[in-house]
């Protein structure tokens, strides 16, 4: 497995070929994550609203998707998008940029976990509030935005971190597409020069860049969600002074 | 259609594609049982390391925490190519290596909330270190994670599909192959659609018994 990982000239070759293979193929990941995540948090508070929402089709809906989606491989769906999509709109052998294809796969898996997230955080806070929102004259849109949401943002930070640790790791199932990024990279140069040890372990090394600080921050959310919040201490005589 | 999913579904094809997925259950089951077994070592070790045993603790964070942070499916390509041996022996191995260290974290999570105060207790009933691992705080802690540790298979069998990459005769590649023969968008749809229908009837199970559990553990 790590068979010649020490030699110096397998190194040197991997140098060589680094800005032309390792440098696009790291910035096409972290564009696809990038993006894929802007995706996946949109759908996933879209259809996280829909499953705490009243109207029962809503409900449903959200249901399927979730359900769907979670449930089957992220390689499957990948693999629909891309050889089903581009036939319905033509018979030509036109493609979707592999960026496009990317984004759309995470965008649409992540979606489903982050919606489970974003719907646990919205159950948790108590029913009781939303009564009191709508006792005041507030919408539900108003509800969520004011009074829901800000809340369930402390409760889903870790799971949402976590979310996109995973994302940034789901990226590399576009190799399986040529999807230019940076498993592909580091897969086609690895079977060019045979230079296996180096090539995966250099990628390796370039996801866990861009992972870790993820990880911790996963790691320090969790800990800061589980501390009790402080009372803060009212100064009332100083209150009553400026009243009087 | 009904034309068309003859065409497809032939006996021939599909006794073909369901031998894929007995390799694919067949795959997650081994991958599963290895890496719970060595996840449980890899917490222990992290968890009960102490004294001049530290170095072992730390050196099974780095690793935890090294392929946390990177793709199951680098796992599988760099195993693939520098490991000589049998196809699916070395593609368990690959995955099993990967979902170790996963493992390893829920069971830590487990392992944590087990209150200190039950050592003590073992401790002075004249229990053995390795005694109160085995009767007291093991079985606790399975209790515990079975939810998480089954979410966890629904993803390893979600993961086997990544072994289309290295041609490992398991469901997605059979069905690929079976792709290969279909130039219609509809017979296309027609097959992914069996494929989705397939892994989500094995995962949606799955996930029907972790909320079931989850369930008896709330209410008692």
């Amino acid at each position: 497995m790590i068979k010649g990982l020490f030699d110096g000239k397998r190194w040197s070759a991997l140098l060589a070929a680094f800005p032309e293979y390792y440098i696009p193929g790291f910035l096409m990941t972290l564009k696809i994550s990038l993006v894929g995540l802007a995706v996946a948090l949109a759908l996933g508070v879209v259809f996280g609203m829909f499953s705490s929402s009243k109207w029962k089709l809503l409900k449903i809906i959200s249901r399927i998707y979730v359900e769907f989606i979670q449930n089957t491989p992220l390689a499957l769906q990948v693999m629909c998008y891309y050889s089903v999509l581009p036939m319905l709109f033509s018979s030509s052998g036109f493609r979707i940029p592999k960026f496009v294809l990317g984004v759309i796969g995470v965008g649409v898996y992540h979606g489903a976990y982050i919606s489970e997230v974003i719907r646990t955080g919205i159950e948790a806070i108590p029913k009781g509030q939303s009564e009191a929102a709508s006792s005041q004259g507030f919408s539900y849109l108003e509800t969520m935005y004011h009074i829901i949401l800000p809340q369930t943002i402390k409760i889903i930070m870790p799971p949402l971190a976590n979310q996109a640790l995973n994302l940034v790791k789901n990226t590399s199932i576009l190799a399986m597409v040529a999807g230019m990024d940076l498993m592909y990279f580091t897969d086609s140069w690895g079977a060019d020069r045979g230079y296996f040890a180096q090539a995966y372990f250099t990628s390796a090394v370039m996801y866990f860049i861009i992972c870790f600080p993820l990880a911790r921050l996963a790691r320090y959310l969790e800990i800061r969600s589980m501390r009790l919040p402080v009372a803060k201490t009212l100064d009332i005589q100083a209150d009553e002074e400026a009243a009087c | 259609m009904l034309e068309l999913s003859q065409q497809i579904f032939t006996p021939a094809n599909v006794l073909f594609m369901l031998k894929g997925l007995q390799m694919t259950v067949m795959i997650a089951v081994l991958a599963t049982i290895i890496s719970i077994f060595f996840g449980t070592i890899l917490a222990l070790v992290r968890t009960y390391s102490t004294g001049k045993w530290r170095w072992a603790g730390t050196l099974v964070a780095i690793y935890t925490e090294f392929f946390r942070c990177t793709p199951n499916l680098l796992w599988i390509l760099w195993i693939y190519f520098t490991v000589k041996g049998n196809k699916v022996g070395v593609s368990v191995f690959a995955i099993s290596l990967f979902t170790s260290a996963v493992v390893a974290e829920i069971f830590r999570g487990g392992l944590n909330s087990i209150p200190k105060g039950q050592f003590e207790g073992a401790q002075s009933q004249g229990f053995s270190f390795l005694q109160t691992l085995w009767y007291i705080v093991l079985p606790q802690t399975y209790k515990k994670i079975i939810p998480a540790l089954l979410s966890q298979v629904i993803t390893i069998i979600k993961d086997t599909s990544f072994l289309k990459m290295v041609d490992v005769a398991e469901f997605m590649r059979n069905c690929a192959v079976v792709l290969g023969s279909i130039y219609d968008v509809r017979g296309m749809l027609l097959l992914f659609a069996f494929e989705a229908l397939c892994y989500f009837a094995i995962c949606f199970t799955l996930s029907c018994v972790v909320r079931g559990y989850q369930k008896t553990i709330v209410t008692g």
